[in-house]
């Protein structure tokens, strides 16, 4: 990996990225994506013309600091009711615990 | 706990010739808030399956995280307390997928963590263990894998329970300045102790309120290269942490020793196998796509609030030990003592008029029983005098303290319920006397054959003791018989 | 196009229910016909609520013959997007990997309009989770412009628009992201606001991009956007991002004027510049809209904006990566739906790969590779410094300008499948991106028509907490295009 945007875009790269965000692509999907997305980050070498040493990110566009919330339990957490309508919602679940294929590796 | 050798580290004397053990730990603590980090869900340890939850820690489309300030007043105590610098935090987003994360990220603290360059003293070994960071972090839910037998083809299934999901931790990486398996449990012990003070946590290993995971590698003795290390995940107990740490190390030397290397990755310890196992490596695990979490602000502790944070702390292990020497405690009873939590007690009792070493003798040996801690600390005091001034035997002193501590009571009370009042000296010397007349042949070779003395002596002591039902001073049985064989 | 009859307003109904002149009751039906008459056509909802909306509205006439006052907005009709949370009713983001997900808790913007006497009366079609700029990316199909049924809606919040636009709610509200707002309302002739980041709670609405996402109003008049707004805005402590100070009420200065204003035209948004595409009517109808403000009293000049043009880069970088992870908790575990596997992982694959549409994956895949290792810094790092460079640019602007103008759409409403190349669709957001990178209101309210006799949408944009200018001109406007 080279780390700038005038990078090319290539098919086993979207393959991986697709790997990484938990998609499958087909064939197809590949050749069509690699390029469509490739033309999006060439855009982004349009930033390469911009002096940004000195300039800082803005992660929010409103400057809050500390905010918190104290600490006391809410009265629509927890109990049986809250239980069980997220249970309800879910595609499996036994003994009132979510039901998932093996899940391999974690820790 | 051993001392280091003054030549030998810990590490070099498990390993073979010429190698020493490099290892640094990552502590997970659970923070003992009333909420989780982000989600005001019960914290709590123990209850049903998904009981536990809120749509914020089950990550419900559309909710948000608000931070917990509990949970940011103890990560700091906890930073104050590993002498770290608390500074400016940001919160980040560990982007990965498991089931039980119920966002698929975990909110962490990444290049900005609340509390950076610390360092721990550890008490026996003497060594400084430095603190790179203690970050602030949620907990993951509960997995546990059903049905598996191991074979492929009957891989079972897992179920996810999120009650700890979102449950506030704090992570303590220390740089790898740790030398062997006596060292790291120091450490974790000291960690445990601290945590617990400053009222943080509870720092229940069997709970998982505290979790290790430990950074091994091994090197030539003496040089200062850091070669390839292991992570080591689930060792969950001192005990553990010691085996882990050693295997390990072992199995690292036996690697290079038969000119192979360790991979990085990481391991699982398991306790029953005795041996760490590699673990079932994820894909691109490695590539976290760490960014500043969009959810959530920046917090900027000011310096008024780290100060009044500081004041307020409780006393940490090192000062209270520190504190029981200077009232005459020995440093190794201080250290069994402050783990205990038994130190402010010992401390008035001896402010209460009790004999420092006769407090500590009791604090260490005794009083390893629940409830010790709400003593009445001039009750003991008594105890300690009445002890001291003949009126209760050792014996008899140490049934009494047990009384104290179950029922309450002083120990002038227990003693008198028990009879346990002290025999004048003529009550005992008629007692002996009689004994004495009905074993005319013991006394005399009591008397005249000094090589069977001390055991004729021990003799003479059990039959008083059974005769007053044990209500005898030894020390004064003994001056009474010396006195005799040489009238 | 077919010029639809003039609409009741919500403050007009609000006030009539509020007096007793109408029920709830009777408004509601009305609206309910209109549904009945055109949302087969138009495909404005996902889910239309008539039972509950006919419980809620009796109940509001039910409060008012008791003597209560049910709110502001006491019986008005309201659309929302589906991707608000609505206790107990589908919230879908028009995906399939949500339908059918009922949530258990209402979003903040939601309990407010409850708590301002509103009536819901459905979730409303977009792009698939908020993805696209023209409702062709539901997985429920498309919805039409009801002022052309040839052409789209805009989007992402194009059901809103259309509910509005077509008479099915006298308000509905969306979520603007890079303009899914401004851009639909502007197709369809509506009022559309994007407020200031942290005025509107975004607690119940399902993420696309955290940092850029507002809720915000639709609306036939300046007025009723005002009220809209009114109703949703105001500090959450269950958003970090909230802004907790009180902010002014628009609704008296609705008639403030003009007077002395000085409004500043983006010279870099009218298309003789980089940025290319810009339909020539579109053009003409802001400078005549300017041109009309100076009338009323206004100073107008032009002024330079440089950065703005690189907006388009940064909001591709930057609402992708936020949403690769935002749309990361839609793996098939815990709610919607599941594609099962193997293992958990092939799970996890399967039930993605089934759920998402084609531009939700692109854009999942290109956030993704933007934050991933190696490439941050190239990327989402220089989006967010290039962000910093728009607001000190706007900064600059706003020492000598109240507000600034521009179009809202390079273009007017356009044919189904017209830009079905990615970038080329996402040049629809090149005038509207700024105001999200920058967290700063804008409006856009319709100004004259364009192309084929198609609304064309005129952008004010103000600074933070500037929504007091912002309808002041805005009621200027729409004074004017009478
Ligand atoms: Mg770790
Ligand atoms: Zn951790």
């Amino acid at each position: 990996m080279v780390d700038d945007a005038a990078h090319e875009l290539d098919r086993d790269e979207v393959a991986k990225v697709a790997g990484l965000a938990m998609l499958e692509l087909t064939d197809e999907e590949l050749d069509t994506f690699t390029p469509q997305l490739g033309a999006i980050l060439a855009h982004a070498q349009d930033m390469e013309n911009l002096d940004l040493a000195d300039v800082a990110p803005t992660h929010h566009p409103y400057p809050l600091v500390n905010v918190m919330r104290p600490d006391v339990v809410a009265e629509d957490a927890g109990g049986p009711e809250l239980r069980d309508a997220v249970l309800a919602a879910a595609p499996d679940v036994e003994d009132n615990r979510f039901k998932v294929p093996p899940a391999l590796g974690g820790d | 706990m051993t001392n280091k050798s003054a030549t030998k580290t810990e590490s070099q004397e498990l390993l073979p010739e010429g190698w020493e053990m490099v290892i640094g730990l990552e502590i997970h603590v659970e923070l003992a808030t009333a909420t989780k980090l982000f989600s005001p869900a019960q914290n709590s340890f123990g209850s049903e399956p998904n009981q536990n939850v809120h749509p914020v820690c089950l990550g419900l489309p559309g909710t948000l995280p608000v931070v917990n300030e509990k949970a940011i007043e103890f990560a700091a105590r906890i930073g104050l307390a590993l002498n770290c610098t608390v500074q400016k935090c940001v919160f980040a987003r560990k982007n990965y997928f498991y089931p039980d994360m119920p966002k698929d990220y975990q909110i962490s603290q990444f290049d900005e963590p609340l509390n950076i360059d610390g360092w721990v003293d550890l008490p026996v070994a003497g060594t400084r263990i430095r603190v790179e960071r203690a970050h602030v972090e949620e907990d993951t839910g509960k997995t546990t894998h059903v049905g598996d037998s191991g074979r492929i083809h009957d891989a079972g299934y897992s179920l996810v329970d999120y009650n700890r999901a979102g449950v506030p931790l704090v992570e303590i990486v220390t740089h790898p300045d740790i030398r062997g398996p006596e060292e790291a449990k120091e450490y974790v012990d000291e960690v445990r102790a601290m945590v617990v003070a400053v009222g943080a946590s509870d720092g229940k290993m069997e709970e998982g309120s505290l979790r290790v995971d430990a950074n091994v590698s091994v090197r030539p003795a003496g040089s200062d290269e850091l070669r390839t290390r292991c992570e080591i995940k689930n060792v969950n107990s001192l005990r553990s942490i010691g085996r882990a740490i050693t295997y390990e190390a072992k199995r690292h030397v036996n690697l290079y020793e038969s000119g192979k290397e360790p991979i990085q990755e990481t391991r699982h310890w398991d306790e029953e196998a005795g041996r760490t196992r590699d673990g079932r490596k994820k894909e691109d695990s490695d590539d976290y796509r760490y960014f500043a979490d969009p959810d959530l602000v920046a917090i900027d502790p000011t310096p008024e609030w780290i100060a009044q944070i500081a004041a307020s702390q409780p006393a940490l292990p090192a000062q209270r030990r520190e504190a029981l020497v200077s009232a005459g405690a020995d440093s190794e009873g201080a250290a069994l003592v402050v783990q205990r939590d038994l130190d402010s007690l010992v401390l008035a009792v001896i402010e209460a008029g009790g004999e420092a070493k006769r407090v500590l003798n009791h604090a260490t040996n005794n009083l390893a029983i629940e409830g010790a801690e709400a003593l009445s600390p001039s009750n003991f005091a008594d105890l300690v005098k009445m002890e001291a001034d003949g009126a209760l035997t050792s014996t008899q002193a140490k049934q009494v303290l047990a009384e104290m501590v179950s029922d309450g009571s002083t120990p002038a009370d227990i003693a008198a319920k028990h009879g346990f009042e002290a025999m004048d000296t003529g009550e005992l010397e008629a007692t002996l006397d009689e004994i004495i007349s009905s074993s005319p042949q013991e006394w005399e070779r009591f008397v005249n054959e000094p090589e069977a003395r001390g055991k004729l002596q021990g003799f003479f002591v059990g039959q008083v003791m059974k005769a007053t039902r044990g209500q005898a001073d030894g020390k004064l049985v003994n001056q009474l018989l010396a006195k005799k064989a040489n009238s | 196009m077919s010029k639809p009859a003039p609409k009741p307003t919500a403050t007009d109904i609000a006030a009539q229910v509020r007096s007793g002149e109408r029920t709830a009751v009777e408004v509601l039906e009305e609206h309910l016909a209109v549904v009945a008459d055109r949302e087969s056509e138009i495909h404005a909802f996902n889910v239309v609520i008539a039972d509950e909306a006919r419980e809620r509205a009796s109940a509001i006439d039910a409060q008012i013959a008791s003597g209560e006052d049910p709110g502001p907005l006491a019986g008005v009709p309201v659309a929302l997007k589906d991707n608000m949370c609505t206790t107990g009713i589908p919230t879908t983001c028009s995906s399939k990997i949500l339908d059918g997900w009922k949530p258990p808790y209402n979003g903040t913007a939601v309990d407010k309009l409850y708590e301002a006497g509103a009536v819901v009366v459905g979730k409303t079609n977009l792009d698939e989770f908020a993805m696209g700029s023209s409702t062709e990316n539901s997985a429920f199909g498309p919805t039409l412009n009801p002022l052309d049924t040839s052409c789209v809606p805009g989007g992402s919040s194009g059901g809103s628009a259309a509910a509005v636009a077509a008479g099915f709610a006298a308000l509905s509200f969306g979520s603007d992201t890079g303009g899914s707002i401004r851009q639909p309302a502007a197709l369809t002739g509506t009022v559309g606001l994007k407020p200031s980041y942290g005025t509107v709670s975004r607690y119940g609405l399902i993420a696309f991009a955290s940092s850029l996402d507002q809720i915000g109003p639709f609306a036939n008049t300046v007025a009723d956007a005002a009220a809209g707004f009114e109703a949703v805005a105001g500090h959450d402590p269950r958003d970090s991002t909230s802004i907790p100070e009180q902010l002014r009420p628009v609704t008296p200065h609705l008639s403030d004027g003009v007077d002395g204003m000085r409004i500043g035209v983006i010279t870099e948004l009218m298309g003789d510049g980089e940025l290319k595409g810009f339909e020539p009517e579109v053009i003409a109808q802001t400078r005549a809209a300017a041109d009309a403000l100076a009338a009323a009293g206004a100073k107008v000049s032009e002024v330079s904006v440089p950065s703005v043009v690189y907006g388009l880069t940064a909001y591709y970088l930057i609402a992708p990566s936020e949403a690769s992870s935002n749309l990361a908790r839609y793996d098939g575990v815990r709610y919607g739906n599941r594609v099962t596997g193997v293992n958990t992982a092939a799970m996890n694959t399967a039930t993605r790969t089934a759920g998402f549409g084609a531009e939700v994956k692109r854009r999942i895949m290109l956030g993704t590779y933007a934050l991933s290792a190696g490439y941050y810094d190239a990327f989402y790092g220089k989006a967010q410094r290039v962000r910093t460079l728009i607001i000190d640019d706007f900064a600059r602007a706003y020492e000598d300008f109240d507000v600034l103008l521009s179009p809202t759409s390079p273009c007017v409403a356009f044919p189904f499948g017209a830009k079905s190349d990615p970038m080329t669709m996402y040049l629809n957001d090149t005038c509207t991106i700024p105001s999200n990178l920058s967290g700063q209101p804008a409006i856009s309210v319709p100004f004259g028509t364009g192309d084929r006799g198609l609304p064309v949408g005129v952008q004010i944009l103000a600074p933070m907490l500037g929504e007091v200018e912002l309808f002041k001109v805005a009621a200027v406007l729409e004074g004017a295009n009478q």
